[in-house]
């Protein structure tokens, strides 16, 4: 456990460096996380303790996000001017988003099985 | 007297990280108790229902949300951690990205484009403010993206975290009657758009219903936080451009 946290925050280091050095418009974790992603194609398979290790945290990603998702409490006047703006936005674009990718995915499987025919 | 003996205890109690963290870790466990009792009832994400809990005793006993912020700061430490370990659900998805590379490459980013580009301008034609479209543009991505990529172009890290948490439901619930409508039958078509469209919410749902459309759904919400945050710097400059921000 001890190794699969160290490899984790090297990684998040490491992501971190690149996006300073680099001055990238991109999280340091999220860089962190194409590096280790990159390793393990490398590699074929995650080690076993960091698979461990790693599901452990992501399945309690959730209560690690609760502290920032309460800040929304700074927010509220915001929210209660703008929340239909807001509340539209979120139902509509979900309701495009599931559409578009849906059809492009199928359509794209379509084209597919007629090429390989 | 009381006074005198009780206010330096709820002062150390008040300033504590023990207490805060305490608060938080049972809220939580009592939320992900409900949900599961609820049969996972998305309006009952584990999330929404610990925040509200939290804020409820913030405001009902008048703490400041930086004494909270600071109190549960271990929490928020392990964001960075655990945003670098979903590259390993992502690695176990490999055989499935070789097979069906193309049809994958080109509804994630023509999906990536749909989801930020409507709500920003579902917003914006409804008179949202500018930070409230910016922090909806990262909307379909998972929150530990989402937030940061929303900060470093202005817009507000907690409001981003509730435009996800609302978009994951909403998708959640209108996926399947809208994916049956449009006779999208392909386990893997529909896996990919809900993955894409309601990440982790939608995910948890498909992995309990189809093994293939839970595996696409978890490629699909893996792939598309990395997109959007890739995304972000072009869609800002456009939107910049177009004078829509």
């Amino acid at each position: 456990m001890i190794y699969a946290v160290a490899a984790l925050l090297l990684f998040q280091l490491l992501g971190e460096c690149i996006v300073q050095v680099l001055a990238l418009p991109l999280p340091g974790a999220l860089v962190g996380m194409l590096l280790l992603f990159a390793g393990l194609m490398w590699r074929g398979r995650a080690p076993e303790a960091l698979a461990r290790t790693g599901g452990t945290l992501l399945q309690h990603l959730m209560l690690l996000l609760v502290p920032s998702v309460a800040g929304v409490m700074m927010h509220f006047g915001r929210v209660a001017r703008e929340w239909q703006p807001f509340l539209i936005a979120c139902v509509v674009g979900a309701a495009v988003t599931l559409v578009v990718t849906a059809l492009t995915f199928q359509w794209m499987l379509k084209l597919r099985a007629k090429a390989g025919r | 007297m009381s006074a005198d003996v009780f206010h330096p205890a709820w002062s150390v109690l008040s300033h504590a990280s023990l207490t805060w963290l305490t608060l938080t870790l049972l809220a939580y466990a009592a939320a992900v108790w409900l949900f599961r009792r609820a049969g996972g009832n998305p309006f009952l994400i584990p999330v929404l229902t610990t925040v509200s809990v939290v804020v409820a005793v913030l405001l009902a006993t008048g703490t400041p949300y930086a004494v909270y912020a600071e109190g549960t700061r271990f929490l928020t430490f392990l964001v960075g951690p655990a945003t670098v370990a979903l590259a390993i659900p992502l690695s176990g998805q490999l055989a499935r990205l070789k097979e069906l590379w193309l049809p994958v490459t080109v509804a994630l980013v023509v999906g990536s484009i749909a989801a930020i580009f409507s709500a920003v301008l579902v917003a914006w034609a409804l008179g949202g403010s500018l930070e409230t479209l910016i922090s909806l543009a990262p909307k379909s991505a998972t929150m530990p993206i989402a937030m940061p990529v929303a900060e470093r172009f202005g817009g507000l890290p907690s409001l981003a975290a509730v435009a996800v948490a609302i978009t994951g439901i909403v998708g959640t619930i209108m996926s399947r009657p809208l994916l049956n409508l449009l006779r999208i039958d392909d386990p893997a078509a529909r896996g990919f758009a809900i993955g894409l469209t309601a990440h982790a919410i939608g995910m948890a749902r498909e992995i309990q219903a189809h093994p293939t459309a839970g595996a696409f759904a978890a490629l699909a919400m893996g792939l598309n936080s990395i997109v959007t945050a890739l995304l972000m710097p072009f869609v800002i400059g456009l939107l910049h451009r177009a004078g829509i921000l």
